[in-house]
């Protein structure tokens, strides 16, 4: 294992393969971001695992300069947690979309998230089918038409967030594609967070969703909507920081701060052991139609599943040093024929 | 009571083999009463073969024909094959126990009856209007009944096991009065009582002394007074074990990860009858193996493959259904060309089928059960210890070819036991295997395609090697690059390369080689758990003057090289299976030969009987 001196450039993580999402993609953006932290990370390029499923966001590793496997639709969680189990000193991410991770692959993102692999799971959701062509995914709104539902959904979606902290996961953070330096802010807590961290991030799907977040990307609109949560500070958002955020047993709620004075502002601790307080934020926006919190929502500290197989692993190995086949046929019990 | 008064009266008469089975509710303790009766067996020398036969649920209603377990053995001073097709020996621990079993009795055996739980309830639950062991229906038996529940109550009163529980030391009863009907030694189930449950443990007193109070029943009544002995059997010299299939793969795969220098990984979801492969893995932690339980068996090929990925032998363990939901991961493995074998422990299907009973119904979809084309080397073990041995070779050919695998094993052999010949661990061949380390291209770069001249096998380049970053996945590759590649002469390339890396295998597997008296014009060919029954089966037609050879395939895909050639010199073929017939039809579309499919689906193994009256006939046809 030998450290390499040199700092990457973001060349170094480009893989050389023509990238064919259309041109335009949200993933794009997204692709550079992660490079870039890359680059500027400087931990030895082959430590680096990207794995993904199917869908537009799973061709990301093939144009990463890193090991990686293109797997099967919804079971990159399920490989990732294989490769990172197999070798702790990787650094293992998952790629996966809004169809791919919550649709086909639920059940091994929630297992992933409980059992708390070390993990980096990035979770492009731009709440349509892309690469079949724009069907209604898990996240599409109600009432979506398209080609699958030409009169309407009436699908109910999921809120990935909520989904995430309801499945025990230890880090919950949401950003979008256009922000990148939040997104690489994101990508760093991700990285140096010791268990399954998940990151949801808003992609621009601009053929068959074109402007689902424009509430959050728009000149004129994301100075009322984003709303970005702080570790340590009182959540406040608007241009002038004129709105915040009150949480009460009866759910999080937009308030106007000279209504309600700063004191009654919550103040954002994604550290608590309850999740309560960041389901109750990820609440505030069921998909982006209105204000809509970006930012780390739980992170908190529990023993990785690796952590835990492997003092088990070291204990056995130290109580029985020397173990052999031989040995363990011979416990079971033997006998001789002369 | 005194150890002293418990050798018997009068010499026994010696037999060369004996097939008891002990019968009665799945609650009884009857497959804990055979195992014990099967390892004292073993420690005393005999040869053996065990059948355990129980229903799929925990605890089906009790004293009905539905709840009944069994477990039979055939012990033997000779070299035997198969765990006997009907008892000689039934104990009959209620009506549904005598009803269910009655006809795996041979005429004029041994039916030895718990008569306490032939009350009305009982015999009303079984469906008898009168009780069979007084109204004569049993006059071609030879019947001995005896009070165990009775009997078992005053045994064990001052043990400490109070109300209810007194009754579940009856199964001991029988034991013991079995154990001195056919002269066992007590020694090693009374240890094991001591060690299971603790020489304190009311439990172990109550066990201890319910079995004390059925050897002592034996030896004071009267009626009991004939014994038998089954000498030790003239075993090839050697230090032996007995084992059951499971463990044996079990086993077998941690000594493959050893010989090839790897760390195990077995990704699983419990399944019956696979699920002890898992349990037995899982508490070897010291040998460096990782077991992970799943959410569900795609996730647990899912891990195995990432896990490959990342440089260890990987391993998933299932039955049927699993394999139904394993076939999208295990192409993926073909695609990206890594090591992965896939037990599949068959069971009676389709669907949940009859999940606690053997078939051989999957090797269809063991050879051909992947979208596209997908052929996989497909391996069977012959009996529970070659299980050791089957799964060592399913590793070596999986890592020296950058291949899954799958290794087809079925209930029978699952939860069947024998003696197993404990190889010489230290001198088995290791496996030679290399991470690749260094860039293989003309121009320094590395071609994660590039094939083995010998092999076709590509360069297993694992994470976390410096200058090897590469991408594998499930579109097709480019040869050489592994770069996704849409064109169209790449994609019948790479096809037919992949075929031809598995096929090419045969040339690194044993030729087949029939046995049997030259003269024979008939061939049986089996494969899997059959063997002891099919080889027996052969071996009683030919003594009967129906002179036939014998071929066992351990090699499924690839076959054999020679093995056209082999079928070929036979006037008759004929292939028994538990299934409708899916290797006879492999054989007729790869050699064009005419062949005779015996088929069982029963959820129950051949008899060796079935094999030689199906040869007979098919000679006597012939002729």
């Amino acid at each position: 294992m030998t450290t390499t001196d040199t700092r990457y450039t973001r060349a170094d993580f480009q893989s050389g393969q023509e990238v064919r999402w259309c041109p335009g993609c949200g993933d794009y953006t997204i692709l550079a971001s992660v490079q870039n932290f890359l680059a500027e990370l400087d931990v030895d390029r082959e430590k680096h695992v990207f794995v993904s499923g199917i869908g537009c966001a799973s061709r990301f590793p093939y144009y990463m300069n890193t090991y990686g496997m293109h797997s099967i639709h919804g079971r990159a969680p399920a490989i990732a947690t294989g490769v990172a189990l197999a070798n702790p000193d990787l650094t293992v991410w998952v790629i996966t979309g809004d169809g791919d991770g919550l649709s086909i692959g639920g059940n091994h993102l929630i297992h992933a998230l409980r059992r708390n692999v070390n993990l980096k799971i990035l979770l492009f959701n731009n709440q349509i089918y892309g690469l079949t062509k724009g069907q209604y995914s898990p996240t599409s709104e109600l009432g979506k038409r398209t080609k699958t539902s030409p009169a309407g959904s009436v699908d109910y979606p999921f809120n990935p967030v909520s989904l995430a902290l309801g499945a025990e996961a230890t880090f919950v953070a949401r950003t979008i594609d256009m922000d990148r330096p939040h997104t690489t802010e994101m990508l760093r807590a991700a990285y140096e967070h010791r268990g399954t961290a998940f990151i949801e991030i808003y992609q621009n799907c601009n053929v068959f969703n074109d402007k689902a977040f424009q509430l959050l990307t728009g000149r004129q609109e994301r100075d009322a909507n984003r709303i970005y949560l702080h570790p340590g500070e009182p959540i406040v958002f608007g241009a002038d920081n004129e709105m915040g955020i009150t949480v009460g047993l009866d759910g999080a709620k937009i308030v106007k701060v000279a209504d309600v004075g700063m004191d009654s502002i919550a103040v954002h601790d994604p550290a608590k052991p309850n999740p309560g307080v960041s389901f109750l934020l990820s609440r505030l926006s069921h998909g982006p139609t209105g204000p809509t919190p970006i930012g780390i929502f739980r992170q908190v500290q529990r023993e990785t599943y690796g952590d835990l197989m492997n003092a088990q692993i070291e204990a056995a190995k130290e109580r029985n040093a020397n173990a052999s086949i031989s040995e363990l046929v011979s416990q079971h019990g033997t006998w001789k024929v002369e | 009571m005194q150890e002293e008064t418990l050798s018997p009266p009068e010499p026994p008469e010696q037999l060369d083999r004996v097939v008891i089975r002990f019968a009665g509710d799945s609650g009884d303790g009857m497959q804990l009463a055979g195992t014990r009766f099967t390892e004292t067996s073993a420690a005393f020398g005999n040869d053996l073969a065990t059948f355990p036969s129980f229903p799929a649920e925990i605890r089906a209603p009790q004293g009905t024909l539905a709840g009944v377990s069994s477990f039979q053995v055939h012990i033997a001073d000779w070299d035997i094959l198969t765990h006997g097709d009907q008892a000689d020996v039934l104990v009959a621990m209620n009506p549904a126990a005598l009803k269910a079993n009655l006809r795996e009795v041979v005429p004029g055996g041994l039916i030895l009856a718990n008569e306490d739980a032939f009350d009305d309830r009982n015999l009303e639950k079984a469906g008898y209007e009168k009780s069979p062991l007084s109204d004569g229906s049993l006059s071609g038996y030879h019947v001995l009944t005896a009070p165990m529940e009775k009997l078992t109550k005053i045994a064990v009163k001052d043990s400490g096991v109070t109300g209810r529980a007194v009754l579940r030391s009856k199964n001991f009863f029988a034991l013991g009065l079995i154990s001195w009907m056919f002269n066992r030694p007590t020694e090693p189930i009374l240890d094991w009582v001591k060690k299971k449950f603790g020489e304190d443990n009311p439990v172990a007193k109550a066990n201890l002394e319910a079995f004390r109070a059925g050897f002592n029943f034996g030896n004071t009544t009267e009626e009991f007074h004939h014994t038998f002995e089954v000498a030790p059997a003239k075993l090839p010299p050697g230090e032996y074990a007995n084992i059951t299939g499971n463990q044996a793969l079990a086993w077998g795969l941690v000594a493959a990860a050893r010989a090839a220098g790897l760390s195990l990984f077995l990704g699983s979801y419990p399944i019956t009858p696979a699920t002890s492969i898992l349990e037995e893995i899982a508490r070897l932690k010291h040998f460096d193996v990782k077991t992970f339980q799943a959410e569900d068996e795609i996730a647990g090929v899912g891990v195995a493959l990432g896990a490959a990925f990342a440089g260890h032998l990987a391993v998933t363990t299932t039955s049927g259904p699993g394999v139904s939901l394993k076939g999208e991961t295990l192409s993926l493995a073909l695609m990206t060309e890594l090591p992965l074998v896939l037990v599949d422990v068959q069971r009676a299907g389709p669907s949940t089928g009859l999940p606690t009973k053997v078939e051989q119904s999957d090797l269809m979809m063991a050879l051909h059960g992947r979208h596209g084309e997908a052929p996989l080397p497909v391996l069977a073990p012959a009996s529970p210890s070659d299980a050791f041995e089957v799964a060592r070779e399913a590793a070596r050919i999986a890592i020296k070819y950058m291949t899954p695998v799958i290794l087809l094993s079925d209930g029978y052999l699952a939860n069947g036991a024998e003696p197993w010949r404990i190889p010489d661990f230290d001198n088995l061949p290791d496996f030679d295997i290399s991470f690749a380390t260094e860039p293989n291209g003309p121009d320094g770069e590395f071609l994660p395609y590039m094939r083995n001249e010998e092999t076709m096998a590509r360069p297993w380049a694992i994470p976390g090697t410096p200058g090897l970053e590469h991408r594998v996945g499930g579109l097709e590759k480019e040869a050489l690059t592994g770069n996704v590649s849409y064109d169209p002469d790449n994609h019948e390339f790479m096809t037919e390369q992949r075929a031809a890396k598995i096929a090419g295998i045969a040339n690194d597997i044993p030729e087949a080689e029939a046995e049997g008296p030259d003269e024979a014009k008939l061939l049986v060919v089996s494969w899997g758990s059959t063997f002891g029954a099919v080889r027996a089966g052969v071996n009683n037609a030919t003594v009967a003057g129906y002179p036939t050879a014998h071929l066992h395939l351990r090699y499924l895909n690839p076959l054999p090289r020679n093995l056209g050639e082999v079928l070929d010199s036979y006037q008759q073929i004929l292939i028994p299976e538990l299934n409708r017939g899916q290797l006879a039809a492999v054989l007729r579309a790869a050699y064009l030969v005419p062949t005779v499919s015996l088929s069982k689906v029963q959820g129950a193994p051949f008899m060796a009987n079935e094999i030689t009256k199906k040869i007979i006939d098919l000679i006597e046809d012939a002729s």
